[in-house]
């Protein structure tokens, strides 16, 4: 049986897939892969379902070892990857064989790094899911730990080499632009707020993580009092009290009572969510209809192209 | 009202503000949404005033989901179905106590009443689940006698046990998990609030009693007393 044996686990390092579906309405967290472009590409060049698990590498600092020939693929972050000490470049498979040495460098630039194995993670599955929500304190649900073992579910099966095309890469350099699709208490915030919410450059807080990214710069001068709780959508943007945006990710909470301007679409959640605290972030106005057919345009990329021979481009079938 | 609000989600507003009538409304809404049978249904998110639906966008656009959603809501507006689904009844046990409750002496006093009382006020009235939320199985409950309300602490406490009884404004709650928290904990109840098999023990909708008991039925019921 061929699995990887975690050496050094980084910082944090959880299993997610695309999250829990229908369990909200129990207070639980929808959870699942932040950064929805690199996990997508990390299933997608080893033919895995789309819903397959991979594993979520939170500032790199992982090492590994491969026990048996094994087939995996990392995307993500920039920063530096080995197998044995040898330099490998992320968004490819990558063949390991047995004893082979898989290390992740702590990222300097961006956060997120998404391990794919073939087949899929074979984790314990709950609540339609196998992601992992730290904070629900969850029994059998925490990060993955020194020793543990990485299983593939089809741990035989083998693709091509293959690479994802330049072109399909997230552009994670430069300043993050974050898409804002304004929503229904959108117009009780002062127009000069919203200019100031549209227009400011905002840093990443250091109390960023799975459940939201703080942002700071200049506060709204006067948010709208809260609202009564009410669910809240991935991507909410929330203003508290001291006018300075926190856009909510996977693991929030399920309702909440702060004023929301709008929601950040998922892959633009991905791109801020691989930011560094002390990052530059900039908010552009966006419309429902646009944000949606991006997301419906990039679900059926998945299910309707299929690698081409040289293993460097993909066909629509 | 029914809002597209991102890519995949819906809210749909019931009323501006809280009343008694909307859990078993928003109850009864969310059934009905769900025995539609939708195969783009995702997640139904009830609260107090509103319900969230979530959909795949991959199977029907925004504008397409909110005109299958809306004649639900109407019928549901035009009904406005006084709450004949009376919603199962919970009974859960406290132990009101100091010893359980370290905010109940400090509630009694700021009330101007006696522990008795306030022990006596919250197990008198029936509550609703009006959302959950904060954690898995944490549920919102209202609404609580006036004379007995209190805000939230100034400073959460860092550890809550599990099955503590709090009280913030009008809203009452027990803790499923221990965890942060800055409620005004007056007890604590030994029933299991969330179960990793059976989920959420209330949902949205419940009506809520709870019952005093004594320190030896608490741990007779599996309660733990550790701070």
């Amino acid at each position: 049986m061929s699995f990887l044996e975690v050496v050094r686990p980084g910082v944090q390092s959880t299993v997610q897939d695309s999250g829990r579906r229908g369990y909200r309405h129990h207070g639980l967290a929808a959870g699942g892969a932040l950064d929805l472009i690199s996990y997508t590409w990390a299933n997608k060049l080893l033919d895995n379902p789309r819903n397959a698990a991979c594993l979520e590498i939170v500032l790199g600092g992982f090492r590994a070892i491969a026990h048996g020939a094994l087939q995996v693929a990392l995307t993500g972050a920039r920063t530096r990857v080995t197998v044995n000490r040898q330099t490998v470049d992320l968004w490819q498979t990558l063949n390991l064989n047995d004893g082979d040495e898989l290390t992740i460098d702590h990222s300097t630039h961006h956060r997120l790094v998404y391990l794919a194995v073939v087949g899929g993670l074979d984790a314990p599955e709950q609540f339609g899911s196998r992601s992992v929500v730290v904070r629900e304190k969850l029994e059998g649900r925490s990060p993955v730990q020194a020793g543990d073992r990485l299983m593939p579910l089809q741990p035989k099966r083998k693709v091509p080499e293959r690479k994802v095309p330049d072109h399909q890469r997230p552009n994670l350099d430069g300043e993050a632009v974050i898409r804002l699709i304004p929503g229904y208490q959108y117009p009780q915030f002062q127009r000069a707020d919203i200019i100031r919410l549209t227009t400011s450059r905002y840093t990443v807080g250091d109390q960023s993580d799975r459940m939201g990214f703080r942002l700071q710069g200049a506060p709204l001068s006067s948010p709208p009092p809260g609202i009564i709780s009410e669910g809240i959508a991935l991507g909410a943007v929330q203003i508290p009290g001291d006018g300075q945006p926190i856009v909510l990710l996977n693991d929030c909470q399920t309702i909440g009572g702060y004023p929301k301007p709008g929601v950040v679409p998922a892959v633009d959640c991905g791109l801020l969510a691989q930011q560094l605290p002390g990052a530059s972030v900039r908010f552009e106005l966006c419309d429902l209809a646009t944000a949606q057919n991006q997301r419906r345009l990039f679900e059926l990329h998945y299910q309707h192209t299929r690698w081409c021979r040289s293993g460097q481009e993909l066909e629509w079938l | 009202m029914i809002e597209a609000v991102s890519e995949d989600t819906i809210l749909i507003t019931l009323a501006e503000a809280i009343d008694e009538s909307l859990p078993a409304r928003i109850a009864g809404l969310a059934d009905n949404i769900r025995s539609a049978g939708s195969p783009w249904l995702v997640d139904i998110v009830p609260s107090y005033t509103t319900l969230m639906v979530v959909y795949d966008p991959l199977k029907i656009d925004f504008r397409q989901a909110v005109s299958e959603l809306r004649p639900l809501v109407t019928l549901e507006n035009t009904c406005k179905r006084a709450p004949d689904v009376k919603g199962r009844l919970v009974e859960l046990p406290v132990y009101y106590s100091t010893e359980t409750g370290p905010d109940l002496q400090w509630l009694a006093s700021e009330c101007g009443l006696a522990c008795e009382d306030i022990i006596r006020k919250h197990s008198a009235v029936e509550y609703r689940v009006h959302a959950l939320g904060f954690a898995p199985g944490f549920a919102f409950m209202g609404q609580v006698d006036p004379t007995i309300a209190a805000p939230r602490k100034t400073s959460p406490r860092k550890r809550v046990p599990a099955g503590s009884v709090g009280i913030a404004n009008r809203q009452t709650a027990v803790y499923p998990q221990t965890s942060p928290g800055g409620w005004q904990l007056i007890g604590r109840c030994p029933t299991p609030l969330f179960d990793q098999n059976s989920l959420s023990l209330l949902r949205v909708g419940d009506r809520v009693r709870f019952k005093a008991i004594s320190r030896e039925a608490f741990l007779a019921e599996g309660g733990e007393l550790t701070p």
